[in-house]
């Protein structure tokens, strides 16, 4: 791992099955994220993941490669566009990257990270920081 | 109806406490597909150095958003929930939640702004257990959407 380590690109499906089951997980309900009369009622294309629901999938992308599952230290997004998920069997696709933006001298890498949904970018200013694993900090 | 700016800077008594459980981190990790034994296998959270399961990165957000609850529903504030949609998040670590962990919140509002006829409140969740020691601090920032508003989120504000 060294400054500009790209992370190979993951595919998460979401359907509105994952969007229940993270409103129960998260005790999340509001109704955009279930009801397209109550999301297109409020001017939304249709019902959309919960933007928290995103963050997790990409910290979930970003700890698995990075083997951190315990080891984040910072993690902040901007939800600049909603991932609209139809009521499909396939839902839809959210596709998440990282780079290494930055290690710093305490053993820790700052990554630079991106999700794009139906070729739109949906978060910006995505960036975590991670206990780099040992033996990847210097190489 | 805009937000009521006089609650910029204020601060609520800490939260009920939260008790963390060992159901709720496996029920969350699942939700997101979570497989990493640390969220799952106490013998591997153990192994790591940590008495129980350790929470995945984003669930101190349930904690938060419960703390915020009586704040967003204070009428005086005047926040429409079905109009918000959720500009940013950031969580800062001491250390990852574990189950055990009884956390209590101090809920403070760092920001009320209105731009382009949408209205942003920015929240400090200061996470931490009972005991005093600090776990995690949440920030916030919603979107409340203007009957005119665009497709949501603080699309308008770019990247850098």
């Amino acid at each position: 791992m060294q400054v500009g380590t790209e992370m190979p690109a993951r595919t998460f499906t979401v359907t509105r099955a994952d969007l229940v089951r993270y409103a129960g997980a998260s005790g999340d309900f509001n109704p955009i994220h279930w009801s397209d009369r109550v999301a297109t009622g409020v001017g939304l294309p249709g019902v959309i993941a919960h933007g928290m629901y995103t963050m997790a999938l990409v910290g979930r992308a970003v700890t698995e490669w990075a083997g951190s599952a315990d080891g984040v230290l910072d993690y902040s997004v901007r939800f600049t566009r909603p991932v609209v998920v139809p009521d499909t069997e396939t839902g839809t696709d959210l596709t998440v990257t990282a780079v290494v933006r930055e290690l710093t001298g305490d053993g820790h890498a700052v990554l630079d990270l991106t999700a794009v949904c139906a070729g739109e970018k949906v978060l910006s200013r995505a960036r975590a920081t991670v206990r780099a694993p040992v033996g990847l900090g210097n190489s | 109806m805009p937000l009521n700016p006089s609650y910029v800077g204020r601060s609520f008594p800490p939260s009920q406490p939260y008790l963390v459980g060992r159901e709720k981190i496996r029920e969350f990790a699942r939700a997101i597909g979570a497989t990493d034994p640390a969220y799952l296998d106490t013998e591997a959270a153990k192994a790591l150095g940590h008495p129980d399961l350790v929470a995945p990165p984003t669930f101190p957000v349930i904690v938060a958003m419960a703390a915020t609850r009586a704040l967003i529903d204070d009428p005086d504030l005047g926040l429409d929930y079905s109009r918000v949609v959720h500009g940013d998040e950031r969580f800062g670590y001491v250390r990852p939640v574990r189950a055990g962990d009884e956390l209590t919140c101090v809920v403070t509002v760092e920001e009320i702004t209105s731009r382009a006829g949408n209205d942003f409140i920015t929240t400090r969740t200061e996470v931490g257990t009972v005991d005093g020691e600090p776990v995690v601090t949440v920030w916030s920032k919603l979107v409340v959407r203007g009957s005119a508003g665009g497709a949501g989120g603080a699309g308008d504000e770019k990247a850098e």
